[in-house]
């Protein structure tokens, strides 16, 4: 089993990492212990102390607080709210809608009519980091993209309690 | 599975002797297998993988003498067959089937055959085939149908059982994707059938030979189906060389090691294969489930040659729900997805399992051994009379890849989910780019021969953006991890078109902080055919590559032909002509060529004349983006900018990127400026950007007042009356009342 050190696994989250060195660690078995080195990286690099449970993307985290609550946090520390209910709830929207707004993302014609789809981005209210963007025709419910079973994931797969 | 000539278990005629194990037939074979299943969860109840345990070295060896030969059969027969598609970009793949049809090892190539062609010998094992028309040493059988088992009706596929000492000891199995199919329009992934009796040629799992020759009735009636004899009768004897060279080496490892050691061996690989997968699952996600939505466009309202009822506007629900269970069980559910229709996009369950297989082999599972115990490690929910399993027989099922491909982004999205939370970021990706424009066609070729034309150029689109690098520009398909574009000399012998340009084509590719790989662009003119109709087929109206982690979705297709061009008139005064096409805001096509320019979003449509001189252009999709666009790196962007991977008015308005020209013409991002812009640009998504609960509001009642286009009221009426489950989730999502349905009024 490889095994990679702190530095590697920084060099890989900040996009560091030579495609030939990411492809030998893709035709690699995966090393066991990443999980924890990742997450203790993410952690030593965020202002606040609250623990990191769960990365859920390139800027949110589920992290447990001190009064045991469970809520998804932007790395510049906006909450927003316990992890079981959409984050994106608790977000901005802006909605591409237009095909004068679609066209600045996209060239005339390279872009989906807003009749059929239009874009909808949401961004943090404290850092305003675009942090997903959807593509749905009006009317659609927000997507909850992933709800994660924590409890599952810590006990029966890592073997330990949270 | 459609059981066409039931009977019961075990009939067998008088004195006959069965040709399965320790006496048995090959459907008391299956169901046992089956029933041990449900019963235990393993394969065949085998509890102890002995063999592997025991001599882990000669399992090992087994394995890799049978795969080796899959891999050498692939490689010699593809070099022996001339059908471009086959030859030039690797469209086949053979696999070994167990005498009940489950599949324990398979070449490189099209792996999307996993386990449709598993589907295709169950499906004659419960049709007692066995008995009528019999199975015996030296048969050869063939598949074509979907709704049998296979990903769309170009696929056509090769059985070749395979006998010891009097027992069937397994199926050698070899597909091809062929380039016409004989259907009611030219090509290989024909977008005018809408009814399953004009899907072209049918081959029901028929048996198509004996002692190793193809029956002449069958030959002839295949030749006289289908619009390029030639090349059906290169790729079938690709076929039916590669499966013998199975046999040969499937006979070679019995007698090397015995017929009890290689019996237990096909068993184990299976229940090994369930158990790495399970296994995978575990060591690369987190369980839970994942949510992930496509939507597909077919713009088909007002389509001269079609009926009424098929000339309509469709936006098709693609709701992808993958569970992840505490156990590393894996379960894809496609409920609420749209109604079958009467077009060719229709996917029966074996095309939505080619489609499953063909990613987690390039993503959980990347390496030799796979075969059908993953396919019993996961579980699937295809709701009927939905795209996603029409159950009807008359659905056509030609084209079932153009649901297929933009509907299963949304398994990428969702595994990279899992991937990106475990801290494998190396493994993540946005979504793959749909393989469009097919630019299809048909009619007489410039030799005068009949053909029909699909350019398989679509196979090298850009990937997802990955967590870590860019995507990879105008790579491979989906469908075909080893696809690539082609060359232009043996597509310009082979098809009526001569090549224009082909070039990189700008804003293809998704942005974000990484961004999905690139498409590409050819521009064609027909060429000295004097008989031809063509027809775009790809996604246009929608996003269906979209980004994952704020990343925006790939570029939506658009078609711009010209008829009755002034090509050749440029030609003849020695005038320029166009070569591409890198900004549709300022079209060189339009600049550099008169006539009647198709310049739309009419990106799927019926076949029309084309003349000798006309100009068609067919342009490959980018892939999904990954991450905020106000994170890429400068450095990128002047990369994109100096590659013509970015149109340059774009820099600042999707990245924030203030680039300006140096002496040498060479782009070149002002970091400072560019953070500037970039902190601007921030403060501006403040100001523009409301409340997501302000938003709700707002668009209930836009739901509430109809104020949303009467092809998307449909399609969620159609969801709604579909799945009660998803119809409840809607409602209660929006607070609708229970018996909500949209007004369909125009």
């Amino acid at each position: 089993m490889p095994e990679y050190d702190k530095e590697t696994i920084e060099k890989l989250i900040d996009g560091k990492l030579s495609w030939p060195e990411v492809k030998r660690m893709m035709s690699s078995f995966k090393d066991p212990d990443r999980f924890d080195k990742y997450v203790q990286i993410l952690q030593d690099r965020v202002d606040w102390e609250d623990k990191i449970l769960l990365p859920l993307g390139l800027h949110l985290y589920i992290v447990q607080k001190a009064d045991g609550s469970r809520v998804v946090k932007c790395d510049c520390g906006f909450e927003f709210g316990d992890y079981r209910d959409n984050w994106k709830l608790q977000a901005l929207i802006y909605v591409r809608d237009t095909e004068e707004k679609m066209q600045e993302i996209y060239p005339p014609m390279m872009h989906a009519d807003p009749e059929w789809v239009v874009l909808r981005e949401y961004y943090c209210p404290r850092c305003k980091t675009q942090l997903e963007v959807e593509a749905t025709p009006r009317g659609y419910p927000i997507i909850f993209d992933f709800q994660p079973d924590l409890e599952a994931f810590y006990r029966e797969w890592l073997g330990r309690e949270i | 599975m459609a059981t066409f000539l039931p009977k019961e278990a075990g009939e067998t005629e008088k004195g006959y002797k069965p040709i399965g194990w320790d006496g048995m037939t090959l459907r008391e074979m299956l169901e046992t297998s089956e029933r041990l299943f449900a019963e235990t969860g393993r394969y065949w109840g085998i509890e102890e993988l002995t063999l592997k345990e025991k001599d882990p070295i000669r399992y090992e060896k087994i394995f890799a003498k049978l795969r080796g030969g899959l891999v050498n059969a692939r490689e010699t027969a593809m070099n022996i067959s001339a059908s471009p598609i086959v030859q030039e970009l690797g469209e086949l793949c053979f696999a070994f089937y167990t005498p009940e049809g489950d599949s324990v090892a398979l070449s490189t190539g099209i792996i999307v055959h996993v386990h449709t062609m598993s589907d295709a010998i169950k499906f004659m094992i419960r049709n007692d085939y066995e008995l009528n028309p019999r199975i015996r040493p030296g048969d050869i059988f063939s598949n074509n149908k979907p709704s049998i088992g296979d990903a769309h009706n170009a696929d056509v596929q090769t059985f070749v059982p395979i006998f010891w000492e009097g027992e069937l000891i397994g199926w050698a199995g070899g597909v091809t994707h062929v380039t016409d199919i004989g259907a009611s329009t030219p090509g290989n992934v024909p977008v005018g059938p809408i009814s399953s009796y004009e899907d072209g040629l049918d081959l029901t799992a028929n048996k198509v030979g004996e002692n190793d020759i193809l029956y002449q009735d069958h030959e002839i009636r295949c030749e006289m189906g289908v619009r390029t004899p030639m090349f059906w009768k290169l790729d079938e004897r690709t076929r039916v060389a590669g499966c013998h060279m199975i046999r040969y080496a499937v006979e070679r490892i019995i007698q090397g090691e015995g017929i009890d050691t290689f019996k237990r061996f096909i068993r184990e690989a299976i229940e090994e294969g369930r158990r790495s997968f399970i296994h995978r699952v575990k060591e690369l996600l987190i369980p839970g489930k994942y949510f992930a939505v496509t939507f597909v466009d077919l713009p088909l309202e007002g389509e001269m040659g079609l009926p009424d009822y098929a000339a309509v506007d469709r936006l098709s629900h693609a709701p992808h729900e993958l569970t992840i269970g505490p156990n590393g069980e894996f379960h894809i559910s496609f409920d609420g997805a749209s109604k079958w229709g009467y077009h060719s996009f229709n996917c029966p369950p074996s095309a939505m399992q080619g489609a499953i297989w063909v990613l987690l082999t390039q993503t959980m599972i990347p390496n030799d051994k796979v075969n059908d115990g993953a396919y019993l490690a996961t579980t699937h929910f295809f709701p009927p009379y939905t795209l996603a399993n029409p159950v009807v027989k008359e659905a056509a099922t030609g084209a079932a890849w153009g649901f297929l491909i933009p509907a299963f982004t949304g398994l990428i999205r969702s595994l990279s989910r899992g991937l990106f939370a475990r801290g494998y970021l190396e493994e993540v990706l946005s979504s793959y780019a749909m393989t469009m424009n097919a630019m299809q066609g048909g009619g007489k070729d410039q030799y005068g021969r009949e053909t029909g034309i699909l350019s398989f150029e679509l196979s090298a689109v850009g990937t997802g953006a990955r967590s870590v690098l860019d995507g990879v520009d105008y790579a491979a398909a989906m469908w075909n991890p080893e696809g690539n574009m082609g060359d232009i000399e043996v597509w310009e012998l082979v098809i009526p078109l001569m090549y224009l340009g082909r070039s990189v084509k700008p804003n293809t590719a998704g942005p974000g902080k990484y961004r999905g790989g690139s498409g590409f662009q050819s521009l064609y003119a027909i060429w000295k055919s004097l008989d031809i109709v063509m027809q775009n087929a790809g996604d246009g109206n929608v996003f269906p590559a979209p980004g994952i982690f704020g990343g925006y979705p790939a570029a939506a297709g658009y078609r711009h032909n010209v008829l009755g061009a002034d090509l050749l008139k440029r030609f003849e005064e020695g005038r320029e002509y166009p070569t591409k096409e890198n900004d549709p805001g300022d079209s060189e096509i339009s600049r550099l060529c008169e006539g009647k320019h198709l310049f739309d979003k009419r990106t799927l449509n019926y076949p029309y004349r084309m003349n000798h001189g006309d100009i068609y252009y067919s342009w490959y999709r980018g892939g999904g983006g990954l991450g905020d666009p106000l994170e890429r790196d400068p450095a990128l962007i002047e990369e994109d900018l100096n590659n013509d991977i970015l149109l340059p008015r774009y820099a600042l308005s999707i990245y924030g990127a203030v680039a300006r020209q140096d002496e040498n013409g060479r782009w070149v991002v002002d970091r400072e400026a560019t953070e500037k812009k970039r902190a601007e640009i921030r403060e501006e998504r403040g100001r523009i950007a409301i409340p997501v609960f302000q938003f709700l509001t707002e668009e209930r009642e836009r739901i509430l007042k109809g104020d949303i286009a009467l092809k998307v009221r449909r399609m969620y009426n159609e969801s709604i009356e579909l799945s009660t489950e998803w119809g409840n989730w809607f409602k209660s999502f929006w607070n609708l009342p229970p018996d909500f349905r949209f007004s369909e009024d125009e």
